[in-house]
């Protein structure tokens, strides 16, 4: 294990909650501080189960395995305190919270990061509001909207980056942060993502992905293909390329042989 | 009569409340109702001899009518009523000791902020605050204009003339079983007249007035906004009133004239012992606007609808209300209007919390009479449920009888899902402080309407409530 890793998953199952279906399946997985790593992979993959399960959502239970964040143990901690250590999802479908204005939303989430009784300085908070509204080249009036309530596709992905961006963390989970995304919304969203990474760059990032076409933007280090719950195949960009003109038939066809073997 | 004690009511509250009692004689007539205690309610407050007319009339009433069987369980209520004392004289109300208030309510003043002398003016065990200063100065201030805000009992003395035209105008003894035995026993309560033409910017502020007067159980009150004037009215707060007693019945009574406009804002916030039936009214004329801004929270169960009937053309009526129902506790509110002319308008938008075993129902009227013309109203009624054992239902009526009416209702029920705590409990919230936040923004549409200090008082309550709902 690397001293820098931010990361580290040692061979993770999972289930969905309701039932024993198995869909991680001694999943193996090292990030370190700064690198960008996409994984790729069909629908069903368990690619979303994965970013879901490392935020704690409730609906999926890690049976065996284990993963380390920044040096604690991932799995025995509530999703509040994940975040609060610097771990961040941005959504595929980001919720509605009607009658909470973004910035109020980002007010009680930044507070319910100090300790009992510290009282976070409303005019520090708008100051940084402000700021990384500026930085993200978004007009101050978004943040006075009730948090993705009848928001665009776009927005609702906008909205995602500029709370990565006041909050900060140290990891950043990308769940199909492009789907449903026209070219011109996703390299705005790319765009904000690459100013953060420029800011702090020991942010790292897990990018969750059906296309290669956002790795065009965000460019990884480290490519992963998962494949039924594992990562078949590890390395760099070239993997991407190679994968959008091959698919993922091939390892559909291999897994098939193996388990007729 | 043995008035060697104070504020012994229930047995309930005994043993909930383990009351200690003062030895002092004070005014209170006997528990339970009958003629005489009508006389001696009548005959204490130096009445006129036609308020004791209408009121021995009105008991007679109440004892005629039923007992709703709709709305709140209120099997219980008929116990309730034999036991209670109809009248005590307000000032003695006040000499409970600080001591003797529970600590949950003294825990939640704390939590809210407020100042201790405030705190025991809330919990009627302090009479003096600061706030009459700045009453007084207001009081200047009306006195010029010729407004009168006064208690009801100085309303009937100081103003008999404009007081009689206008009283049960509006709700009549014999509208319900609750408004029958509230003219025949009320007590305490505002009157308020605000001349043709003066528009007040400073609200009216019944919490100013009750510290020299605390509120009855039997509170009545008696508002005329006169033609083209233009007045606010808040009553209550939103920390929570620590009463003795176990059932509270207002009238509230309004009459917006010709080109008026009123706004009436309540929060309540009762001891969950209550039985809270309120019945509160507006007459709205020819162009006139009548606001209701009604919040309820606590008690046992509640009944309020507040109502508008809207007489005059172009008259417009508007409800808004928010009810949280906690654990054990019935909140059955809602709103009526009446179009009663042509070219009316109104809205109800209503909203409901309801947690644990609680319940909320909305129970609403839109009737439009034959005749009133293009009359339009909105109906928009919302319910979150907290968890899977709390329940909420609809009630809406609506009669119409004119074809050229625009009606509309909409309701909602939502309940607070995995995904939506868990978005929040990712951006660092707990679980509770994501309830809480949930919640506000639910009632947001409300809470903005309200004065600032209600407002973050009324959130801050809520994050109080969910305190503990996780598990």
């Amino acid at each position: 294990m690397s001293d820098d890793a931010i990361l580290t998953i040692e061979a993770l199952k999972a289930d969905v909650a309701a039932e024993e279906l198995g869909i991680l399946k001694a999943l193996d997985l090292q990030v370190c501080k700064g690198e960008v790593h996409a994984i790729m992979g069909p629908n069903g993959s368990g690619k979303s189960t994965l970013a879901k399960v490392l935020m704690g959502h409730p609906g999926y239970r890690p049976t065996s395995g284990r993963a380390l964040f920044d040096g604690s143990d991932l799995l025995a901690m509530e999703p509040h305190d994940r975040a609060r250590a610097g771990m961040f999802l941005a959504f595929q479908y980001p919720v509605e919270v009607p009658g909470v204005s973004i910035a109020n939303f980002l007010r009680t989430s930044m507070q319910s990061r100090l300790k009992e009784g510290d009282d976070l300085d409303l005019f520090d908070f708008q100051d940084l509001l402000l700021d990384r509204m500026k930085l993200l080249e978004m007009e101050p009036s978004f943040a006075e909207r009730s948090v993705n309530d009848g928001f665009s596709g776009g927005e609702k992905k906008r909205n995602e980056i500029l709370q990565m961006a006041v909050l900060k963390p140290k990891l950043v989970l990308m769940d199909e942060t492009d789907s449903g995304l026209d070219i011109d919304a996703l390299k705005v969203v790319a765009s904000g993502v690459n100013t953060l990474r420029q800011e702090d760059p020991d942010m790292a990032i897990v990018l969750i992905t059906h296309y290669q076409r956002i790795l065009d933007y965000i460019t990884p280090d480290v490519v992963h293909v998962m494949v039924d719950g594992r990562i078949v195949r590890s390395g760099g960009p070239e993997v991407a390329l190679w994968l959008e003109e091959e698919g993922y038939a091939s390892w559909r066809e291999a897994e098939e042989q193996a388990a007729a073997i | 009569m043995p008035n060697n004690e104070l504020v012994e009511v229930l047995d309930l509250d005994q043993y909930k409340y383990d009351f200690r009692t003062d030895d002092k004689p004070v005014f209170r007539t006997e528990p339970g109702l009958s003629e005489d205690v009508v006389h001696a309610i009548s005959a204490h407050k130096e009445e006129p001899e036609w308020m004791l007319e209408f009121r021995l009339k009105a008991y007679q009433l109440y004892l005629r009518k039923p007992m709703p069987t709709w709305g709140a369980d209120l099997s219980d209520l008929e116990n309730v009523l034999d036991q209670i004392y109809y009248y005590v004289r307000p000032q003695d109300r006040m000499k409970n000791s600080w001591e003797d208030v529970p600590d949950n309510i003294k825990t939640t003043f704390d939590k809210l902020g407020i100042p201790e002398a405030e705190q025991k003016v809330l919990a009627g065990v302090g009479a003096q605050y600061e706030s009459e200063m700045v009453y007084h100065s207001l009081k200047k201030e009306w006195d010029e204009q010729g407004v009168i805000f006064d208690s009801i009992e100085d309303g009937l003395k100081n103003h008999p003339d404009i007081f009689r035209k206008y009283f049960a105008s509006v709700i009549p003894p014999a509208d319900n079983k609750f408004a029958a035995l509230n003219s025949a026993v009320w007590s305490g309560g505002s009157f308020v007249y605000v001349p043709p033409g003066v528009h007040l910017d400073t609200p009216l502020q019944a919490y100013f007035r009750v510290n020299q007067e605390r509120m009855g159980q039997f509170e009545r009150t008696l508002i005329i906004i006169d033609e083209g004037a233009q007045a606010h009215y808040i009553e209550g707060c939103t920390a929570p009133v620590y009463s003795t007693e176990s059932f509270h019945s207002g009238v509230i009574e309004i009459v917006v004239a010709k080109n008026a406009r009123f706004r009436y804002t309540t929060i309540q916030n009762w001891s969950n012992n209550m039985y809270n039936l309120v019945t509160q009214r507006a007459l709205v004329n020819e162009r006139g606007t009548m606001e209701w801004l009604d919040g309820n929270l606590g008690s046992k169960a509640t009944m309020k609808y507040p109502s508008c009937y809207l007489v005059g053309e172009e008259a417009h009526g508007s409800i808004l209300s928010i009810a949280y129902a906690g654990d054990g506790q019935h909140q059955d509110t809602g709103g009526k209007v009446v179009h009663a002319a042509s070219h009316t308008t109104s809205s109800i938008v209503s909203k409901s919390i309801s947690k644990g075993t609680g319940r909320s129902s909305y129970r609403g009227l839109c009737k439009v009479y034959e005749g009133s013309t293009s009359a339009r109203s909105n109906v928009e009624c919302d319910a979150l449920l907290i968890n899977d054992t709390a329940r909420t239902d609809t009630y809406p009526y609506i009669e119409i009888e004119e074809q050229s009416a625009n009606v509309g209702h909409e309701a909602t029920v939502s309940k607070i899902g995995d995904e939506q705590l868990f978005y929040l409990m990712s951006r660092g919230m707990s679980e509770e402080e994501a309830m809480a936040l949930i919640v506000r923004g639910f009632i947001e549409p409300i809470a903005k309407q309200l004065p600032l200090e209600y407002a973050v008082e009324l959130n801050r309550l809520i994050e109080i409530e969910m305190e503990g709902s996780v598990g």
